[in-house]
């Protein structure tokens, strides 16, 4: 199976075979089989503890795995060290807490990747940045400090940050769990006209309106095990499963 | 007091020696120790056990053998230099392994999410350290950096026993010759250390307020 998929020129830009983590006694990621093509928008959905962040993790090997193999546009992940770097700087993250760099200014967090991994001349990568910041809306703050923005502002930046290295796939953990409730929509919006563009996502949250506009394919994990893959539409209207029945339930009845 | 007084000169040139020996030193053991620091914190594990081993080690050798190891143990495998720069070199080994940890803990005290965004982006380990982690680390390093400079500062009398006319060594010279000044002579060089260590106090505290990072 494994070389099937990979072998094959219909190679998904993200493959996850067989793989596997544990953190201690309990094992987070079960025999996960995952392939994420070219354009596709991926929302993984699942209670809490679920593993879906853990998987968001381990595929710019954030988190190292024990088990089975991870490939980025063909390549297997590197082990620690400059190869790893490089390839992680093809894979745009986004976390649920923002982490902008805080001594730095938000022109500064768009720029330090492009002039620090890329090579390119600062007035090149602050051109391109600040078209970037401009393309999230938030041009206006680029000499401010990250402590000094609304979350919203923060995770845009962030995005913008991401988008600075030209990913070919852009992870995001969560990016709205930790944002006020009237701020969750300017992130969602940015992330709607991105996954609209073409761009690889994979997206863990639990926005449902965010899967059924923008994602078309909602994979559902629980127990470290991916147990459902469908479209929005079939997901949130005909669950396979009890787990994801009973999932939904409690999210979508309030 | 007139001991004191009259061989000012002495007095002068002996602690213009702990000064120097202090700031050669200081700067040795900050370049040695945030290395180290760097070892133990790096996904290279020989690198962080080497870098554990010699904390450990060096922390836990009182001082004066550390000096006797540079002083008489370093010419027997035929390293020759000046008692001076065997002072130096003794106070910046030991040092390092103190600012190794105040360094450390500088590290540990910024959220490990910015590390991971810098990795995130593509920067290397190095990188992430030098660029990300250790500018932020700066600020809370610099109250425990302070106190391991200022036991630095007084650890430099110990050269005295190891042939460095410095601070320590003026004072000796002066009881010797002056027997019934003794309290008073003590008196004033442990001042002069008093006033050394609150200048020193006082640079780090201008460099606290100046390296404030809003959060």
């Amino acid at each position: 199976m494994t070389e099937s998929r990979v072998g094959s020129n219909l190679a998904g830009l993200v493959v996850l075979d067989n793989v596997n983590k544990h953190f201690g006694e309990l094992h987070v990621l079960r025999d996960i089989d995952m392939t994420v093509d070219r354009g596709e928008v991926v929302v993984v959905v699942g209670p809490s503890g679920s593993g879906k962040s853990t998987l968001c993790r381990t595929i710019n090997r954030l988190e190292p795995i024990d088990s089975g193999t991870i490939w980025l546009d063909g390549q297997p992940l590197p082990e620690e060290g400059n190869a790893l770097a490089k390839l992680r700087a093809e894979v745009g993250m986004v976390f649920q807490s923002f982490n902008l760099f805080a001594h730095k200014t938000v022109l500064e967090n768009v720029t330090l990747g492009p002039i620090k991994v890329k090579g390119l001349k600062k007035p090149e990568a602050e051109k391109a940045a600040m078209e970037l910041l401009e393309r999230v809306g938030v041009a206006n703050q680029a000499p401010k400090y990250p402590a000094q923005l609304s979350g919203g502002q923060q995770q845009r930046v962030a995005i913008a940050r991401a988008l600075a290295m030209t990913p070919k796939v852009m992870l995001f953990d969560e990016p709205t769990s930790a944002l006020d409730p009237e701020m969750i929509n300017e992130v969602l919006d940015v992330m709607t006209a991105l996954a609209h563009e073409g761009m690889t996502m994979i997206v863990i949250t639990h926005e449902m309106g965010f899967a059924r506009r923008a994602a078309n394919r909602v994979v559902f994990m629980d127990a470290g095990r991916i147990v459902e893959e469908s479209t929005p539409e079939e997901f949130f209207t005909h669950a396979q499963s009890p787990r994801a029945q009973d999932f939904l339930s409690k999210i979508l009845t309030h | 007091m007139d001991a004191v007084f009259q061989n000012l000169d002495l007095i002068r040139q002996g602690f213009t020696t702990t000064i120097t020996l202090t700031l050669l030193s200081a700067m040795g053991a900050l370049v040695l120790g945030t290395l180290i620091a760097a070892m133990r914190v790096s996904p290279v594990p020989p690198l962080r056990w080497t870098g554990g081993f010699y904390v450990q080690v060096v922390r836990n050798t009182p001082l004066t053998v550390v000096f006797f190891f540079f002083v008489f143990g370093l010419p027997e495998v035929g390293i020759v230099v000046g008692f001076y720069p065997f002072a130096v070199m003794a106070l910046t080994v030991y040092t390092a392994s103190f600012v190794a940890e105040a360094v450390r803990s500088g590290i540990n005290s910024v959220p490990v999410g910015q590390a991971e965004a810098s990795r995130s982006v593509g920067m290397t380990f190095t990188q992430t350290l030098g660029v990300i982690v250790l500018p932020q680390a700066l600020r809370s390093v610099i109250p425990p950096l302070a106190s391991v400079f200022i036991a630095l500062l007084k650890n430099t009398s110990i050269a005295f026993a190891f042939g460095v006319f410095e601070g320590t060594s003026a004072s000796n010279v002066l009881i010797n010759r002056f027997g019934s000044q003794v309290l008073q002579i003590l008196l004033i060089t442990a001042l002069v250390y008093l006033a050394l260590a609150l200048l020193m106090s006082a640079a780090f505290g201008w460099l606290e307020r100046a390296v404030a990072i809003t959060r």
